[in-house]
């Protein structure tokens, strides 16, 4: 059976945004608002970040995004009630991101659970690395969740076959060796990164981290990337706009024009 | 066949795909270059030569005569730098040069580790730069001068909680950006595997030494052992040696405030979780969060644990209890008095939680306390604090 978030890489015959916001940012209201409006400016994915407070693959927008999510009162309690709520409306394919302890203090498989019935697709979790992936990918595919594993410039390719083999949905590429965030320009050793994974993974490939403009976009789908996935550069317009909801809406609605117009 | 990354259930990886290849090639140059007769023979000059190894093991008359038993110092004090964390900070520094990284980065609390990874740095000519939390610079002026005049770069943090917790994430993310020319010198038995083992056995000359010493003055092994416990480091290089043997090991936690208070007494009053890369006993909410440990001492102020002393922990092998601020501030003090040794307020709760201890010891029995560290550092902070005790 092939997942929403499968289907979507297949039938949409050009690449696909995935759009990052963080849950309950600034208030579960707001955030499930701001998921709709990605998804009405092109996203075609929405990746929702579970808060955590010690994120260490995050740079300074996202660590500050979910510093407000939390202060907020942002629990996995919030997330779920925010899935269901965008469910509710959408078929768009919903991706969480979350750090392991999050996972592991739910109790690995509830928290599977919970997401898919709450009508999550996919789960990225950032520091689960393939040797501590197995009880998160067999509570995934019990499930019916994707589990989205990582690919870095500094894996192996004897790893990188593992990865595929274990991962569903997609492979997210980290396009920096860094934490996320925007960056000027893309490394250049991302081109010749995209399309080695490609060669060796069925599953479709893309990049994330570092991602900001629609040029950058530009480059990674020439590159072959099979998608791209825009974070920080979106969720840095909360911030900007924190004080007024209504210019927060239309920020973060524009940001994602911008990079969906890249992609069609 | 065990998982040599794991301590029972604790210990592991979980770190983002990126550090991956770096922790597979630190275990490969652990596992191959440390052993090496090369390796070994440079460590050997460093400990002994430059450091000052071994140190001695101090009978306490005055102590003894008020514990009624017989209590010994395992003077770590007495190291070059003031305190234990030089043996790792050295035996990682030449690891990594030996690995042909450049560039040392860590993360200190109190400053002892990042005055240690600096002393390193210098003498085998790598650069240096310390994560710092600001609140944590503000506290510990003297060692952040000690990092500076030795040549390292001190980068406060400012994220979270602006203590030891953000230091290490924001040493994660520089690592992730760095990780082909730079070593990240972690300064406890904390983070991913094999950072906890290769940790402990530098540290466990601490335990070798005692042992010797011990059975060179009593002609026989301790009848009880007692550290502090922050991340663990010092705890767990004295304990090793004696996990084998029917001596007593006990762990002095950070009790803070006391049992309605903040606290950083992890292993007593934790659940396990995962933070910086390793399943271990945690201080965090219902949902995984973590939350913000205290400490009269900054190199005590972690809210997580080293994994193995989460194993021993759960196996009954160490007994941990929590020390209060206050409890620690009275053995500091009786401490410098009764010996004339200004102890770090870290080690002060071990000899806190020795006295307890002595209680149920004969007159005849051996105690050993470790010695962490010097507590020069904490003058100032307990000057103040004690003011009307002085």
């Amino acid at each position: 059976m092939t997942s929403r978030i499968g289907l979507a890489f297949s039938g949409a015959g050009r690449p696909l945004l995935v759009a990052c916001l963080v849950a309950g940012d600034p208030d579960e209201r707001t955030s499930l608002e701001l998921m709709k409006e990605a998804e009405n400016c092109g996203a075609d994915i929405i990746e929702l970040v579970m808060p955590h407070s010690d994120p260490v693959a995050d740079g300074p927008v996202m660590q500050k995004a979910m510093q407000r999510a939390l202060s907020a009162g942002t629990t996995p309690d919030t997330l779920f009630s925010q899935i269901r709520n965008f469910r509710s409306v959408s078929k768009t394919p919903l991706l969480v991101l979350t750090y392991a302890n999050i996972v592991v203090q739910r109790g690995i498989a509830t928290f599977y659970r919970e997401a898919a019935e709450a009508g999550a697709d996919g789960i990225a979790i950032a520091d689960v690395p393939l040797e501590e992936s197995d009880p998160f990918c067999v509570a995934a595919r019990n499930e019916g969740i994707d589990p989205v594993l990582f690919v870095s410039q500094t894996t192996s390719h004897e790893r990188l076959e593992r990865i595929v083999a274990g991962a569903g949905g997609f492979l997210y590429l980290v396009a920096v060796l860094g934490v996320t965030g925007a960056r000027e320009q893309i490394d250049p050793r991302v081109i010749g990164h995209i399309r080695a994974v490609k060669a060796a993974s069925a599953l479709p490939v893309v990049p994330g981290f570092g991602i900001g403009t629609a040029g950058q976009v530009r480059e990674l789908v020439r590159a072959g990337a099979d998608g791209v996935i825009v974070g920080s550069a979106i969720v840095r317009e909360i911030e900007r706009t924190f004080e007024d909801p209504f210019a927060m809406r239309e920020a973060v609605g524009g940001k994602v024009r911008e990079m969906a117009s890249a992609l069609r | 066949m065990t998982d040599p990354s794991r301590f029972g259930v604790y210990g592991g990886r979980f770190v983002p795909e990126t550090l991956m290849a770096a922790l597979e090639e630190l275990e490969r140059g652990f596992r191959t270059i440390v052993p090496g007769k090369k390796f070994q023979e440079e460590m050997k000059y460093y400990l002994h030569e430059y450091a000052g190894r071994r140190t001695p093991l101090t009978f306490c008359r005055n102590v003894s005569r008020d514990f009624g038993c017989r209590v010994y110092l395992k003077r770590e004090d007495l190291l070059h730098s003031g305190a234990h964390k030089l043996n790792n900070a050295l035996g990682q520094a030449l690891l990594a040069k030996f690995m042909g990284k450049h560039r040392l980065i860590a993360e200190t609390g109190a400053g002892q580790h990042g005055v240690a990874t600096a002393i390193a740095g210098a003498v085998l000519g790598m650069q240096v730069d310390v994560f710092m939390g600001e609140e944590d610079i503000r506290r510990q002026k003297l060692n952040v001068s000690r990092m500076k005049m030795l040549g390292a770069r001190v980068v406060p943090v400012s994220s979270g909680s602006r203590t030891l917790k953000d230091a290490i994430n924001e040493a994660l993310r520089d690592w992730v950006t760095n990780v082909a020319t730079t070593h990240y010198l972690i300064g406890s038995v904390v983070g991913p595997h094999p950072f906890p083992t290769m940790v402990r056995d530098f540290q466990t000359v601490i335990g070798n030494e005692t042992r010797d010493q011990v059975m060179e003055k009593e002609g026989r092994l301790p009848d009880g052992i007692v550290a502090c416990v922050g991340g663990g480091s010092n705890a767990i290089g004295i304990f090793t040696p004696f996990l084998g043997e029917d001596t007593r090991l006990f762990g002095a936690e950070a009790g803070g405030e006391g049992p309605e208070g903040r606290h950083g007494a992890t292993l007593c009053r934790g659940r396990p979780g995962i933070l910086h890369g390793t399943y271990t006993y945690l201080i965090q909410d219902a949902f995984g969060q973590i939350l913000e440990s205290h400490s009269i001492s900054a190199g005590l102020d972690y809210p997580g644990v080293g994994p193995e002393h989460s194993y021993l922990r759960d196996s009954g092998r160490v007994s941990y209890h929590p020390v209060t601020d206050r409890e620690a501030l009275d053995a500091f003090l009786y401490l410098s008095r009764s010996e004339g040794i200004i102890p770090a307020l870290e080690s002060a709760h071990a000899v806190s939680l020795a006295e307890r201890v002595a209680t149920r010891l004969q007159k005849d029995d051996v105690l050993v306390i470790n010695l962490s560290g010097r507590g020069d550092k904490d003058v100032s902070q307990v000057a103040s604090m004690a003011g009307d005790l002085l």
